[in-house]
């Protein structure tokens, strides 16, 4: 009797554990089914290509044209990676390679508290701070600007996806056994050597893993961006002019557009599309992370 | 042993965040023999080998004092550049680990860090290494390959290669065949006796019977020091001291 009751126990909590994994299973897809059906109107009613490549946004006239928001996007997000690949790589280099392992004891707590503050306080630091640096620094370039641009958007986001991608890339660096580097020192090559052609060619698939998440994050980070990016709905020729990103159209006008019903399905389009970006660029990045540890 | 040694290590004495892993070592490494390097886990043999070619350096807070004389020339306290003492001796260690690149990089690697650049001389070298250590014959087809895919024990040969490409005097090896079959064990002695012809060899070992079957010269250690050292014959058939009479029974290992 007890036998049997204690086996029906087991079978019942490996099923309570199994459906919760499911529903983490297909958490993602219920979310893309939704934005989906909310967004049906508008994909329904306007081409595609005009969605996606138009520059025209006027919702009251039925005109919706997405691209300043995706291009704002991959102006702010690709920004952040140019400004981030060499902070991050070579400060976590210098950490785990040259500095004492002291170094990394005090970074750690420091690293840690910074990815822990909330998106808002980057913002406002943004505006009080990377704002007018950012006004200076157009002015170098001979450009009039407000410093609510692109520029001020990339460096708060450089500052809050650092502490995100140097935490992996210490991890990285620090998991290649030592023997590796023993093993190029004792051919006779350099510290400098080594670092080139053996452990950033044994980290690679690991360094592109990192940026492709820091990516992602920068893609969809909403508050602290749009608090510096200026939100205006034009195409951005250059660093220093404004920028209007998809997170920030959805933050910015959601809740005031019930006048309009195609208004609020164009908004879940706009979310739509962050999403297909970031699965698209998780996949791709997974896919180039395989091909790359063939050799590592 | 009249003749000069290799290697001749005096005085030396290492410690790493005040704890001594090394105390007062005096050995000397003879010539195109193979000295073993024998001792239980934790004895301070492979530190010592370390030191040999200076990869201590990469250690925090040790301290080194003593001498060590390669080529008449102090490794410990030269003003000359490391890569190049490095550079006469390979590493073999307990695992091979082989460099994130293709069977053939790996070979070319010491080579083209050397600066040699032409790829005729590339070549030749790669393939006489790689038949210096039975591997060419398995892999001819595939240098291109990652070296990752090989098996453990073509790993460690082609470890083995690497370090030969670099035209070395003395071969190190770190306990070469703690992670190989008996197979691939018994291959790489094979080598090693072969290869004591043109080398000079310090293998580091706690296998008894390994010591047994290829050292010409022992060095016995415990506990950060050396206990004893002498000619293979001699220190088996007649140990000096009780320590070594002990380890020899296998009282402790």
């Amino acid at each position: 009797m007890s036998g049997l009751y204690r086996k029906w126990i087991d079978r019942i909590n490996e099923a309570w554990m199994f459906v919760f994994l499911l529903l983490i299973i297909i958490l993602p897809f219920i979310l893309a089914a939704g934005l989906y059906l909310k967004s049906y109107l508008i994909i329904s009613e306007n081409h595609l290509s005009d969605l996606l490549f138009t520059d025209i946004w006027k919702p009251a006239e039925n005109k919706f044209g997405f691209a300043p928001f995706i291009i704002s996007s991959v102006w702010v997000s690709l920004s952040t990676l140019v400004l981030a690949v060499p902070v991050c790589l070579l400060s976590s280099i210098y950490i785990t390679q040259y500095a004492r392992s002291s170094v990394l004891k005090l970074m750690q707590p420091v690293i840690d508290i910074l990815a822990g503050i909330p998106s808002v306080i980057y913002g406002v630091w943004g505006v009080l701070m990377i704002v007018p640096f950012s006004v200076k620094a157009a002015e170098w370039f001979g450009i009039h600007t407000t410093g609510y641009n692109i520029f001020s958007g990339a460096l708060v986001l450089l500052v809050m996806i650092i502490p995100f991608i140097l935490n992996i890339l210490i991890e990285i660096f620090r998991i290649i056994p030592e023997e590796l580097s023993e093993a190029s020192l004792s051919l006779g090559a350099t510290k400098w050597e080594t670092i080139k052609f053996v452990l950033l060619r044994k980290a690679l698939p690991g360094i592109v893993s990192a940026f492709g998440l820091g990516l992602s994050r920068a893609f969809g980070e909403t508050i602290a961006v749009l608090m510096v990016v200026g939100n205006v709905i034009k195409i951005p020729h250059n660093i220093f002019d404004a920028g209007y990103p998809l997170p920030a159209l959805i933050a910015n006008n959601y809740g005031e557009m019930l006048s309009i019903p195609k208004y609020d399905s164009a908004l879940m389009f706009a979310a739509l599309i962050l999403l297909a970006v970031i699965l698209v660029f998780n996949f791709a990045s997974r896919v180039l992370i395989m091909r790359l540890e063939r050799y590592a | 042993m009249n003749e000069t040694p290799k290697i001749l290590i005096s005085n030396l004495n290492l410690s790493i965040d005040k704890q001594d892993i090394l105390k007062n070592i005096n050995v000397k490494i003879p010539e195109n023999k193979i000295t073993v390097l024998l001792g239980p886990s934790g004895c301070g043999k492979t530190t010592l080998l370390k030191t040999l070619n200076r990869l201590t350096d990469l250690y925090e807070n040790v301290k080194i004092n003593g001498s060590i004389i390669l080529d008449n020339e102090d490794i410990l306290h030269t003003k000359s550049d490391i890569t190049k003492i490095r550079q006469k001796m390979g590493l073999l260690s307990q695992r091979p680990y082989p460099l994130p690149m293709s069977i053939y990089g790996n070979v070319s690697y010491g080579l083209k860090i050397k600066g040699v650049k032409k790829k005729k001389m590339l070549d030749e070298k790669v393939e006489h290494y790689l038949k210096a250590v039975n591997l060419w014959e398995e892999v001819r087809e595939r240098l291109h390959h990652p070296a990752s895919a090989l098996s453990i024990g073509q790993q460690q040969r082609l470890c083995l290669a690497r370090g030969l490409a670099v035209d070395p005097e003395i071969i190190l090896a770190d306990e070469p065949t703690s992670a190989l079959d008996p197979l691939s064990s018994q291959s790489i002695e094979e080598m090693f006796t072969i290869l004591k012809k043109d080398y000079t060899l310090v293998v580091v070992t706690h296998i008894l019977r390994q010591a047994k079957r290829i050292a010409d010269y022992v060095v016995f250690m415990y506990l950060g020091e050396v206990v004893e050292q002498g000619p293979a014959d001699e220190f088996f058939s007649s140990p000096k001291m009780d320590r070594t009479k002990a380890y020899l029974k296998g009282a402790f290992n």
